[in-house]
Parts: structure tokens; sequence; C-alpha cells
């Protein structure tokens, strides 16, 4: 663990020009504090009192400025004007008034210069430790917790920055006022100063040490309340583990424990420093006692004068606050030190990397080839990865590093990812030591797709680009933003630029990059899940107005192809005149769509407006005869199986475990006597129906009518404030609440067709290919939030991913270890195929996982046991190269 | 056609002859009704099978692959049962079905196939027994052209 320095020589170092010039104006405050406080004297002694206005006509010197000197008289530097009674107590109060309020807008610059230094500091400090995580040596990462590095950084430095404002004024200033009343004490006896420098020194002696051990439990306590959080994040990683497992309570255990632990501590801490602040107290009123009681045993027995003894008593009046709060303020600065010191030392391990591998630099292409020699790696345990390994590899060669696992071709691949550490060797290309090389460089020299990729909460397209963030943008440096950054020693980088490089991408046209994104999203066989996420998401029309446009177009494309006979039962549309029996009766009343919770068509029961319709177009009573008809079927069908029968939630319009409820209300029913619930019960039941599904032909002619009618209610007598949250289905409108599917479809794919799905789908790749807005799903599908470390994609889709975010850099060297896994061996052998091709005359270095797609290769490197054993090259390079 | 009907389609099917209307109406319920054009395939030979078919209008092709290439070797129509083999030996399909004339199906899902197996006692019994008869059926033919080979001389 390497040292760090210390919180003074940290605050010293990076605020002292703030410090001095905050003490220097406390200190040019106090002349005019103190005149704040002898101004009422003079005002009551002087004008009020009559003091030297004994006669009617007599003035007084106001604004009289002299120096005293030596000899106890005074040096005038300006005479003043002479004013008489009362002009001079006006001329005394809006002095005090002007006073007052120069006062308190010294005390607010103060304060303003505090904060803006601690807030300063903090972000220095923060950004230096996000700094650090950013240099970590991989073999420490992996050992980090990341909640525990997330409480350190946001909660743990935090009273730092409140602290450091007063890290030197405020001791400054309280020792001051604390030295002036002692030394006003000792003029007046010395005796009695000493005993109250004793008290005072006792004070200063015992209670710190009283709060040690408050300082070592809030020390714990910090220990303490990271491990915790850490723990709750473990929480949230392990969360599906932790449910296969079934041991949910185990964990609960585990937390309870840890609070318990927690109260603890904190309540000790509690205890003591009640004890503290009672003794504390106590031994301030001990020194009046002695100057109660031995003062006034020397002022009756005429040692001590009786003015003077009041004078002390007065004076000791000011000591105990500064006291007190000098000790608070060094309780606070050993508690802000050890925080500090604390966070520091799991901000400083071994082996960091330096700034310098991380500074921003130009692209610096690899010329020349890549030489390996005497590599011997090591693992976080010690055990031998690679042994010995000599290697040269041509910048032009496709090679196939194959071996069982744990053969050291995985370390070969990570070797490049610098995610090993090196026990001995070299790796160079040219003059290049790539192993010193600085990150912006290999950053685009080398494209590493590793088995398990990161993957940020952002949306596919940032992620896809994300290894093209690599030169840094400056923000400019009028900017007040930049400029305040730069005094907290932040980088003046710019979050808001455009971080893209345009040289790697090798252009800057948007459709250009587009198809570059296209065809890598296609070489890694990632297009097609694209595309159907672009079909599943929703489009904003008001920022995008053209491609809705665009989905209403195809709309009408795809209803023109599906009135062709052969396909015309693949979908039934969504025509506002018909019933559409491929959706669900409640669908059909409702007809549109909802992103609103209460707006779908499962929770249209509890919707005022849907009973209303209900209830105006008298469909309540058909309702429950359909209900009672489904009721039926389900008690003659589902009666004699147990409650937990797959079939229930297959296929069941009831629970299971209302069956028992329904046979009553359907005896009540037999014999006339339906509840007001019974009604309620059954007539919700029809609304999930879908006549081509279910089958039960229960939407008679009538019944269609009916719905038909209460489609067109609902629509018409909509209220206000349910109007923008539906957005109906019109066949010329583009539906803002459905997914681009939907609104290509605009209707449903009919129920009992044989691959309908299929043939549909193959539709409208046919229509949006024609009419070229596939682009757009794709772009709808780049939007797609991956989610907390993608997982909102399968593990499939994040390996291809990976891989796609290495090659869309174009680098000079690609490295695939293990990228793949996943797939298929299908998959994985169109996958090598097409990014050879793409690559081809490039270095590009793949850890197969099996040997049999070696072929494909120029040359296959054989690993076992860390060892290099087979190197050579395949047919058609050898005759090649003949 | 509605679940009665298809009910009433049902009955007529040998295998489920005897099993309660109740039963049949389950049946009906819990798979799903499939059309297929003229000329659509069902399912190709070598495919994991993952359901079995219920015909309950229309005519289909059985086609096996040969040496000599495909040859149809039955038709079928309404009230088969096709692709319950695949179901109850967890084996590729051994044969390609064909709708050679719109075709109307119940198509019956493997898990669904088997629950029903295990909750309706009849069942297995009449699937033994229609097996059998295939059995039997197979046996005859097969001691046929054992007695063609040997008349031909050629065993």
């Amino acid at each position: 663990m390497a040292t760090h320095q210390s919180l003074y020589s940290y605050i010293w170092r990076h605020s002292r020009r703030d410090q001095l010039v905050i003490v220097a104006i406390a200190l040019a405050a106090q002349p005019f504090y103190f005149l704040t406080l002898t101004l009422p004297k003079l005002i009551v002694n002087g004008p009020i009192q009559g003091k030297g206005f004994d006669t009617p006509d007599a003035t007084q010197n106001f604004l009289h400025i002299w120096l005293p000197t030596l000899d106890g008289g005074g040096w005038t530097l300006f005479d003043g004007f002479a004013l008489e009674r009362i002009p001079f107590l006006f001329a005394l109060s809006f002095a005090f008034l002007a006073l007052v309020g120069f006062n308190g807008f010294l005390k607010f610059l103060i304060n303003t210069m505090k904060g803006r230094l601690g807030e300063r500091l903090l972000r220095r400090l923060r950004y230096d430790l996000v700094d650090r995580v950013l240099r970590f040596p991989p073999s420490h990462l992996r050992k980090t917790k990341q909640a525990e590095i997330a409480s350190m950084v946001k909660d743990e430095v935090e009273p730092l920055g409140g602290f450091s404002g007063d890290a030197i004024v405020w001791p400054v200033f309280l020792a001051g006022q604390a030295l002036t009343a002692l030394i006003f004490i000792f003029t007046q006896n010395f005796w009695l100063g000493l005993v109250t420098f004793t008290v005072v020194l006792g004070q200063a002696i015992v209670i710190p040490r009283l709060r040690k051990p408050i300082l070592q439990l809030g020390k714990m306590r910090q220990l303490q309340a990271r491990e915790l959080a850490g723990r709750v994040g473990e929480i949230v990683d392990g969360g599906a583990d932790i449910r296969v497992h079934g041991t949910s309570n185990w964990e609960r255990a585990e937390i309870v424990r840890r609070l318990g632990k927690i109260f603890d501590i904190r309540f000790e801490i509690y205890q003591r420093k009640y004890f503290v602040k009672s003794l504390n107290n106590f031994i301030a009123q001990v020194t009046p006692f002695v100057f109660y009681a031995g003062g006034g045993y020397l002022a009756i027995t005429g040692a001590l004068d009786l003015g003077q003894l009041l004078a002390v008593i007065v004076a000791y009046k000011d000591l105990p606050g500064p006291i007190k709060e000098l000790i608070d303020w060094d309780l606070q600065r050993q508690d802000v030190e050890i925080k500090f010191n604390q966070v520091m030392d799991q901000f400083h391990p071994d082996g960091m990397v330096t700034p310098a591998m991380q500074a921003p630099g130009p692209r610096r292409p690899l010329k020349e080839q890549i030489e390996l020699k005497n590599i011997t790696a090591i693992d976080d345990a010690g055990f031998t990865l690679l042994d010995d390994v000599d290697l040269s590899l041509p910048l032009s060669q496709a090679i196939a590093v194959v071996g069982a696992a744990g053969s050291g071709k995985e370390a070969l691949g990570l070797l490049f990812a610098r995610q090993v550490a090196l026990k001995a060797g070299t790796m160079t290309a040219g003059e290049h030591d790539l192993l010193t090389l600085p990150e912006a460089v290999t950053g685009r020299s080398f494209g590493y797709a590793g088995p398990d990729a990161y993957f940020f909460p952002v949306d596919l397209r940032e992620n896809l680009l994300y290894g093209l963030r690599v030169s840094a943008r400056d923000g400019s440096t009028t900017d007040r933003r930049t400029r305040e950054t730069l005094r907290a020693g932040n980088p003046g980088y710019d979050a808001d630029a455009d971080w893209l490089d345009y040289d790697a991408l090798g252009t800057k046209d948007p459709k250009a990059i587009a198809d570059r994104i296209v065809d890598t999203l296609t070489m890694v066989g990632l297009e097609a899940d694209v595309y159907n996420l672009g079909l599943q998401s929703r489009l904003d029309p008001k920022s995008n107005s053209e491609a809705a446009t665009r989905i209403v177009e195809a709309r009408l494309a795809l209803h023109e192809r599906l009135s062709a006979p052969d396909v015309a039962h693949l979908v039934e549309r969504f025509d506002p005149t018909v019933y559409n029996r491929n959706a669900s009766l409640a669908e059909n009343i409702l007809f549109g769509a909802s992103t609103d919770a209460m707006l779908q068509p499962a929770n249209l029961p509890q919707l005022a407006h849907f009973k209303r319709v209900v209830a105006e177009e008298g469909l309540e009573q058909h309702l429950i005869a359909m209900g009672r008809s489904i009721a039926e079927t389900m008690l003659e069908l589902f009666r004699d199986f147990p409650a937990d029968h797959p079939f229930f939630d297959e296929f069941s319009f009831i629970p299971a475990s209302e069956l028992p409820l329904y046979e009553q209300v359907m005896k009540r029913a037999k014999t006339d006597g339906l509840t007001y619930a019974d009604r309620a019960q059954l007539s919700v039941l029809p609304l999930r129906y879908v006549e081509a599904r279910h089958r039960l032909d229960l939407i008679t002619p009538q019944i269609r009518e009916r719905i038909l009618a209460a489609r067109r209610t609902f629509a018409e007598t909509l209220p206000d404030a349910l109007k923008p949250r539906i957005s109906f289905y019109e066949e010329k409108a583009y539906n803002t609440a459905a997914s681009l599917l939907d609104n290509i479809l605009l209707g449903r794919v009919s129920y009992g067709v044989a691959q309908a799905q299929e043939r549909v789908s193959s539709l409208i790749r046919e229509v949006l290919d024609q009419l070229d807005v596939r682009d757009l799903i794709i772009e709808a599908g780049l939007a797609y939030n991956v989610g907390a470390a993608g997982k909102r994609l399968t593990t499939m889709q994040r390996q291809k991913l990976g891989l796609a975010r290495a090659l869309i850099k174009e680098p000079d060297v690609l490295i695939v270890n293990g990228a793949l896994a996943n797939l298929d061996d299908q998959q994985k052998s169109d996958v090598v195929d097409r990014v050879l091709a793409h690559r081809k005359g490039r270095a590009t270095l793949w850890v197969l996982t099996k040997e049999d797609l070696g072929s494909r290769f120029d040359r296959i490197l054989h690993f076992d046991h860390g060892r290099l054993v087979d190197d050579r090259l395949l047919q058609g390079v050898r005759e090649a190269a003949q | 056609m509605s679940i009665q009907a298809e009910v009433e389609l049902l009955r007529r099917v040998p295998l489920f002859a005897n099993i309660d209307t109740s039963r049949l109406k389950l049946l009906a319920f819990t798979s799903e009704r499939l059309s297929f054009d003229a000329g659509a395939v069902l399912f190709r030979e070598g495919d994991r099978g993952d359901s079995a078919y219920l015909i309950l209008n229309g005519k289909l092709d059985v086609v096996v692959n040969s040496p000599k290439g495909e040859v149809v070797v039955a038709h079928l129509g309404a009230n088969n049962i096709v692709g319950e083999m695949a179901l109850l030996c967890e084996m590729p399909r051994t044969a390609t079905l064909v709708a050679i004339e719109p075709l109307d199906t119940l198509k019956i899902k493997k898990d669904q196939f088997l629950q029903m197996l295990r909750d309706i006692p009849q069942m297995p019994l009449e699937i033994m027994r229609e097996l059998a008869v295939r059995l039997n059926n197979v046996n005859k033919e097969l001691s046929a052209a054992h007695a063609k080979l040997r008349a031909a001389g050629l065993e």
C-alpha cells in the first residue's frame, strides 16, 4: 500500500491562497467588530446620558481618529466633525447601522469564500478518487467492491468539504479569543489566572483523551456502514442467485446482524459522547466555583480588590465559549482526518497505472510487426499462465490460437488487454514498447473482445461506439464552467462535446456512419436482434415526425400487400367499423393503445369511464351472460384438476383459487339470485375473451353491434383528462402509444393460420426494404437502453455487441478472446468467416474455444501448459509465400 | 368453427371414441386450431417434434425420403392423428407432411399431450390399442413383403 499525504497537507497544498485570504479578511474584520460592540456604550453614555454635553451648545467630535502613543496619550490623525448632542446621537446611530451592515457583509463574504473553498476542495478530492479508480491495477479492481467505493466517493468524503473552510481560520480565530480572555485574567490577578489556565489545560488534555475511543468507534461505524453499502450492492447484484437458492432469509439474517452491530456502535458513541459533554460542562462550572470561593475569600480578607474579582469573573464568561468550540473543532478535525486517511488508504494500492499512461494523445497506427520475447505471465494466485513465449505477429495475418482451457491461450489474449501481470518478457512493435505505450494509443490500435464485456446503461448505439471516444475534447477556457473546473484541479474535458473519433470511422457523414453500424451489426449477427428491438420500440413522433410519416406509409403498403388473396387471411386489420375476432373483447372496446397502466385492457373494469360506457350501452347484461357461459365452461373443464395444475395458468380464465367462488356464483345464477358482487365477477370474465383463439362462439351478431357501439361511445365521450393518454387506432395516423411493429401492422396476426407469424414478419421485412424504412427501424433499435451492465440483452447479444464494439474501431490488431462462447457452432463459424473477410490483410488474433474453425485462418498457434507448442502457417499462406 | 363443433369432430376419431365429452372439450380448448393452405408443410422429416396434429378437415400426404427421392407413403384425411410418435419417443420426425388441399387441424403440444395421458386414464389405453393395431398392420405388411421377396428368390 503506497503512502499518501495527510489531510492538512492536502488542504494546505490545494487551498493555501484562499485560506490566507480568508484569515486576512477575518482579522481585518475584528476592529470593525470591536467598534460594533463599543458603539452602544458610547451612544448610551454620550448623547443619551449627556456625558460630555454639559452645556446645550456643547459639541463632540465625530469621527475623531487617533493612534495611542506610548505615554498613554493619543496622536490625532483626524479631528473629525464637531456635532451637537442630537446630531451626534444620529451620527453615532447611523454609524452603528453602517457597521452592522458592513460586518454582516464581511461575514457573508467570509462564509461564501469558505463555502466555495470547501466545495472546490471536495470536488478536487472526489475527482482525485475517481481518477485513481480509473488507474487501479486490474488485480485491485477484481478485489474491489463497487458499492463500497461508491459510498466512499459519495458520502465519506462529504464532511471534508464543510471542514476545510474552517481548517485554518476557525482555530486561529477561537484561539485568539481565548488567549485574549486568558491574558486579561492574568493581568488582573496572577493566581486566578493560573487557576483558570490549569483548568483550561486540564480540559484540553482530559477531554480529547476521553474522546479518543469515540473517534475509534466512529471509525468502526464508518467501516461498518461502508460494508453495509457493499452488502446491499451484493444483494442487488446477486438477486437472481439468491432467489434461485431460496437463501433470501440468510441474506436477511446477515443484514440484521450488521444493522445490530451498527446500532451497538452508534449507541455506545452516544453514551460516551454525552458523558464527555456533561464532564466538560462540569469542569467549566468548577472554575467559577474557585472564583467565588477562593476569590471571594481573598476579596473578603482584603488580599484582592473586589473590582478586580468582578472583572475576572466577567472575563471568564468569555473564555469557556471559545475553548469549548475549539475542543469541538478539534474533535471534528480528528474525525475528518480519520475519514480522510481511511478513504485514502483504499485508493492507494500498489501498481497503479501512471497518469502518463492515460494522457490523451494522437493516433499512432502500428507500423511494424509485434514481437513477444520471453513472455512469462502469472495470475493473482501466482500460477504461471504463460511460460517463456516467443512470438512474432505480422500485422497482416489472421491467427487462430488453440489449446485446452487454461492452456495459456486465454492469457495470450488477456495480455493484449493488459489484464495479466507480466513476470518477465518484452512486447514490442518496432520502437514501441507495447507494455508502456499510452492507453490513448493502445486503445485505438488494439480492439479487444473478451467473453464478458461490460456495457454501460445507455443505448445500444452509444455502447457500440464506446471505443471511439479516445481523443479527449477540451472545453473552451473562456467558458465560466471550464474555468471553475480548472480551478478545482479537474481536467478541462468537456463531456458535452462530440467525442466520436471520426478519423477512425473514416467519415463524418451520418448516413455513412449508419451504414458502417449496420455492416458491423450484420458481421457479428446482431442486425436481426436490433431490427426486432426496433420493431418493439416506440417512437416519439413529436421529435421525429418524418419517421412517423414513413411508418404510416409502410403500414399502408403492407395493407395493400395483405389484400392479395393468398395472404389476406394472415392479418385481421383494425377497422373502426368491424369487430376484430383476433383481439380481446376489452381491446375491441378500447380500440387504441396507451402507455398508461389504467388504460391497459386488463385494468378497464376499474376505469370509471368504462363502467359508464358499459352501463349506457346496456352491455352489462350481455357481459354477464357471456361471463356465465365462460364460467360454466371453465368449471366443466377444470373442476377436477388439482390447484397446482399447469393448465390453470395457461388456459383457464379463472385461477384455481377462485374456482370455488365461481361455483357458488353459478349456483346462485341458476336460482336467479345474483348479487351485485356476483354480477361484477361475471362481467369481467369476457373482457379477456378472444373469439378466434378461445372459440367459444360467444360473439353473436347482436353482441358485435353492441360492442361496436360501445367502442364509438367510449371514444366520443372520453373525458378530457384521459384524452392525451390514449391513442386510438386510425388507419392514416401514427399511433404514439403503440410500438413500431403494432403501428406497421395496425391489426392482429390471425390465430389458427399455420406459420402466420413468420409469414407476416417476412412480409413486413419485404415492405420495409422496398420503402427503405429498414434503417429507421434499426435506428430505433439502436436507441434501446441495454440496462445496468447490459442486463437487458441476452448473453449472446452481449457477446456479439462486445465483438462489434471492438470491430467498429477498425483497430490495427483485433483480439477476440472467447468472445463468442455462447453462440452455437453454425453462428460462430458464420461470424468468423464474415469478420475474417472484412479484416483481410490486417492482424486478427482469435482465441478459439474449439479447434475446428482453425482452418479458416492464415496461421494456428497451439498452446499447452502455458507454452507455445506448435506454430504453423496454413496451406494457402505457405503457397502464397513461396 | 367453435369448440362445440370441434368436440363433435373429435368424437369421430377412434382414439377418442370412448372419452368423456368434457375431456374432449378440454382437449379442444387447450389445443391450437391451425389451418394450412394447400401445399403448406406441417413439418419436415428430421425436424424436432414438439406437437401432434389432429386432422379435422382436408387431406395430406406423408412423404418419406428414400434413395430414389421423395416417396409418398400415405394419404391421410380427417380424424387421423399425425406426429404423435415424435412426442412419445423423443425422436426426430420420420416423415414430411404436406397438405394437398386446405387443411384444418388441432395442434396438440407435447406437454399438453403428455399431461392428458397422465390425467385421462382411458387415453394411454386407447393409444396403446391404436399403436398395437398399427404394429399388427406393419407386421402383416412385413410378412407379405418377405413372402414377395422369397417368391422372387431374393432371400
